[in-house]
């Protein structure tokens, strides 16, 4: 069996700053897995621009940026690995993985950092009823079409689904000749962000119907039409509304789910709201040396996020082999998703691993307008803020300061919540 | 001139081809769809019933039991999977148990081995996840599952292989009687031949009205399924039934042969084209489900689907010559347990046609079928052997269930093999997953275009029509 220092699952943006920060750290035996023909994942097919205001201050295409971290780890001769699957983790760090020039590959990691990003739901998942003729394509199988094969799906096409995939393909279908008819999206607000609503459909004039959702495909060899109908505030398709849209193509854009099937077969715990890694501050699973970042462990909407977190796993990964992170720790913080808060990121925080890097990140539940977003231990608040407007589609994050470290010392849950005193209500938009 | 045309090739008309090439024969499946086994064949319960269901001296009952019993050595030479993994009839009630005595005394009747009625702890000690509620059931540990559209792939490979013509797309327009046999006019040729085996499933009604027979009806009766991931693929080890009722079985759960969990069927009233799912189908089949097994969770469900079945008018299989038609033969009416009962069907068929021509064997051609080595069930030794001996079989194309450029190359260019993209699916389980495709079927289009030297835009989703790609882009 090989062995290696780090091991690392997964050539996109994670993967890529994670071997980038390790080896920065002073790790050399470094190698990506990538599944992929090139490294880069996802990024290589998204070709509009975007990317990078935050990490790199300007709007690069995901090529470009994908390209940024690519040179990095060539510079650094970091080792990885094309077209190459894993099959299996044990929670002992073993990796099995397969390709066709080396075959089986049996690898013994000292680290793994898991970045294997996220897939799409499909119409399966939302079990939308009606026939099943060709022509119903996940948002970003349609975009690997266009971008990367050079072909198009279907000329009339409505998306299901707001996110920022299905945003991005409402363009691109349109500008590649396409008639967009329109964006259904069942929530009463948008899932990807207002950037990409502005950007995508109102510079198109593509309509966004709030409230709506696909209730019958109709087509027995290729999709001949649909049926929408608008939704209660159960989310129940109202029938007297229901009405019939032709079109040859349906996108799906309703939502991504964290590929972990090789984190749960390892018996990884996982947090059943993000469908990830249950992560501590260093990023770390409840595997020792075995790390997380990105996608995996929950869906950003923003690459540079990914980026800064998986500095962190990559740095954490890097100390943790050079024998300074033991595990041997007092009991952890727990963080804790308060009041209108979906879910919190890392979920334990070992206060004195905490480092200046470290960032609480979060999703609210609901749209919110002219709240106090705050984090307490108890009745201490370490942190609070108006906020003008809050959405479930905008991953929200707060750095943890020095001030706040030295505060969170002594108790042992930490809370992000918002509150809505005063003014501040829940707006219902339509 | 053909010596036999077996129009559908469906599980029937395929075991029935094949068991027919080992005859120094013309003979030909014609199929109107792009694949084998898209009919009724296609989306069932994918069981094979023990054989209690069935009125007793009818011919359901006969060759289901047959049938199931055959199963084993028909599914080793064909290299498909087939799981006896037993069935429970439940019951929640005193009624309901009476009905589970009533089956077990038609089960006896039947001459189905091994049966049980075993009451409601010992039900739960064998099966953990079943409801409190249940107080009892008919244990028949003969019954078991088996790939329906994996068994007709690999038959139809055989028969191919062994000299039958499949024509694919080819859909039959009228049928007229010749002197020495009869005429099939298709909407691409027109075809003479000696015998006709209708084996047309929903059509076959249809079929013999073109030769003006109209001694049955075949209407369709849909069921709608759902198919649960694999991580609820352990929830039940065997098929779960509940007692059925005047149109079905009722609601069933079991694992699929795949690992995955099935839930359904409803039996609703149809039209022969319809296979839409509906709103409350669906919900029906996750209520009806639940009430046996409570704990699965349906937030894992990542394919929803409806199949006909073919309901003949008479009540049984119709397996018989039709009156005044020398060597027309119907297999028709075949509804559930037609599935359990083909390979006895086939013999059936087999039989019958020797009455009117001469069945001499071809010496050095056999029943069996080279295996189709999934590199996801392989060791590792065995895979690193294969990888070794072509590349291919190391490039996963298929993330969720794990399949290989070479598998998706290798069941293109076999006997009978893939010619589109749900195809490949069949025959490899590339797109099955839980991903249903998303990051496979770009590629899989782009390999079928290169080994079957189409234009990308050519490649379909099932057959004609149903194209997948318009053109290039700008």
């Amino acid at each position: 069996m090989e062995q290696r220092e780090l091991v690392i699952i997964g050539g996109g943006p994670a993967g890529l700053a994670a071997a980038v920060e390790a080896y920065d750290q002073g790790i050399r035996d470094i190698l990506i897995i990538e599944r992929d023909s090139e490294l880069g994942g996802i990024l290589q097919q998204c070709i509009h621009n975007g990317f990078g205001l935050h990490i790199f201050g300007e709007e690069l295409t995901g090529p470009e940026y994908a390209w940024r971290f690519i040179e990095e780890v060539k510079e650094r001769g970091i080792d990885y690995k094309l077209n190459t699957m894993v099959l299996d983790i044990s929670e002992k760090r073993e990796v099995l993985a397969v390709n066709e020039e080396d075959g089986l590959l049996e690898i013994e990691a000292k680290a793994l950092v898991l970045a294997m990003g996220c897939r799409e739901r499909t119409r399966g998942a939302l079990n939308i009823p009606g026939m099943r003729p060709a022509g119903i394509y996940t948002a970003g199988a349609a975009q690997r079409f266009v971008n990367m094969e050079g072909y198009l799906p279907g000329k009339k096409v409505v998306i299901l689904g707001s996110g920022d995939i299905g945003l991005i393909m409402a363009r691109r279908m349109t500008l590649e000749g396409a008639k967009v008819e329109m964006v259904c999206e069942l929530l009463p607000y948008s899932g990807g962000l207002t950037r990409n609503i502005v950007q995508c459909l109102e510079d198109f004039d593509i309509p966004l119907k709030l409230e709506h959702t696909v209730t019958q495909i109709h087509g027995k060899d290729r999709l001949e039409g649909i049926t929408i109908a608008q939704v209660d505030a159960h989310r129940k398709p109202i029938k007297s509304t229901e009405c019939f849209v032709e079109c040859d193509t349906l996108l799906l854009s309703v939502g991504l789910i964290p590929e972990n099937e090789l984190s749960r077969e390892a018996g990884i715990n996982m947090d059943h709201i993000t469908s990830g890694p249950v992560v501590n501050e260093s990023m770390e699973t409840s595997i020792e040396g075995v790390f997380a970042c990105g996608n995996v462990v929950h869906v950003h909407d923003l690459v540079d996020f990914v980026t800064d977190e998986s500095r962190v796993a990559g740095r954490c990964a890097a100390s943790y082999l050079r024998g300074k992170h033991s595990s041997e720790q007092e009991d952890p913080i727990v963080t804790k998703a308060g009041e209108g808060i979906r879910y919190v990121i890392p979920h334990h925080i070992r206060h004195q691993l905490l480092q200046k890097e470290n960032k609480l990140f979060f999703r609210v539940l609901d749209i919110y307008s002219d709240v106090k977003l705050v984090v307490r231990c108890d009745d201490q608040i370490l942190y609070s803020k108006k906020k003008r407007k809050l959405a479930p589609g905008e991953m929200e994050s707060i750095p943890i300061t020095d001030q706040m470290i030295v505060n969170m010392e002594g108790y042992s849950e930490v809370t992000v919540e918002i509150q809505q005193s005063g003014l501040g209500v829940r707006e219902c938009k339509k | 001139m053909y010596d036999v045309a077996i129009i559908g090739a469906g599980v029937i008309g395929t075991l029935t081809a094949r068991l027919l090439s080992l005859y120094d024969l013309q003979v030909c499946i014609i199929e109107k769809d792009g694949d084998v086994a898209m009919g009724t064949t296609k989306a069932n319960s994918a069981i094979i019933h023990a054989g209690y269901d069935a009125k007793p001296g009818s011919l359901k009952a006969k060759l289901n039991v047959k049938g199931n019993a055959m199963m084993e050595q028909v599914a080793k030479d064909l290299a498909v999977h087939f799981k006896r993994i037993g069935s429970f009839v439940v019951a929640f009630n005193d009624e309901e148990m009476a009905r589970v005595k009533e089956l077990y005394q038609r089960g006896l009747d039947n001459g189905v081995p091994e049966m049980k009625i075993i009451n409601g702890n010992e039900v739960r000690e064998m099966e953990p996840n079943l409801s409190e509620d249940i107080i009892g059931a008919l244990y028949a540990p003969t019954a078991g599952i088996i790939g329906p559209y994996e068994l007709t792939v690999a038959a139809a490979e055989v028969a191919v292989r062994n000299g039958v013509e499949l024509k694919l797309e080819h859909e039959v327009e009228s049928i007229s009687e010749e002197e020495d046999g009869y005429r099939i006019q298709t909407n691409q040729d027109s075809i003479q031949t000696k015998v006709v085996i209708n084996a047309a499933g929903i059509f076959a009604d249809a079929i013999a009205e073109m030769v003006g027979d109209h001694s049955f009806e075949v209407h369709a009766r849909k069921g709608e399924y759902m198919l649960l991931d694999k991580s609820q693929g352990n929830t039940v080890s065997r098929v779960i039934f509940q007692p059925p009722s005047k149109v079905g079985k009722g609601i069933l759960v079991t694992p699929t042969v795949d690992g995955n969990l099935l839930v359904g069927p409803t039996a609703d009233e149809s039209q022969k084209e319809d296979l839409a799912t509906t709103q409350k189908g669906l919900e029906k089949v996750l209520r009806g489900a639940k009430r046996s097994v409570p704990s699965f969770n349906e937030r894992e469900v990542i394919r929803s689907f409806a199949g006909l079945r073919a309901v003949g008018s008479t009540g049984d299989f119709v397996i018989e010559e039709a009156d005044g038609l020398k060597g027309f033969y119907h297999a028709a009416g075949i509804e559930s347990p037609g599935l359990s009962a083909a390979p006895a069907i086939a013999e059936e068929l087999l039989r019958k046609i020797g009455d009117v021509i001469e069945l001499n064997k071809v010496e050095n051609l056999n029943l069996l079928r080279k295996p189709f080595k999934r590199f996801s069930e392989l060791t590792n030794e065995e895979r690193r052997e294969l990888i070794k001996k072509d590349p291919r079989y190391g490039k996963i194309v298929c993330r969720c269930e794990k399949v290989t450029e070479g598998e998706i190359i290798e069941c293109i260019h076999r006997p009978a093999g893939a010619t589109n993209l749900d195809a490949v699916k069949r025959r490899t389980r590339a797109g099955m997953g839980r991903c249903q495709g998303g990051f496979c079927s770009p590629r899989v289009v782009d390999l079928l275009a290169k080994e079957l030297d189409l234009p990308m835009e050519e490649v379909t989703k099932q057959g004609s029509g149903s194209y997948l790609l318009v053109g290039k882009t700008k």
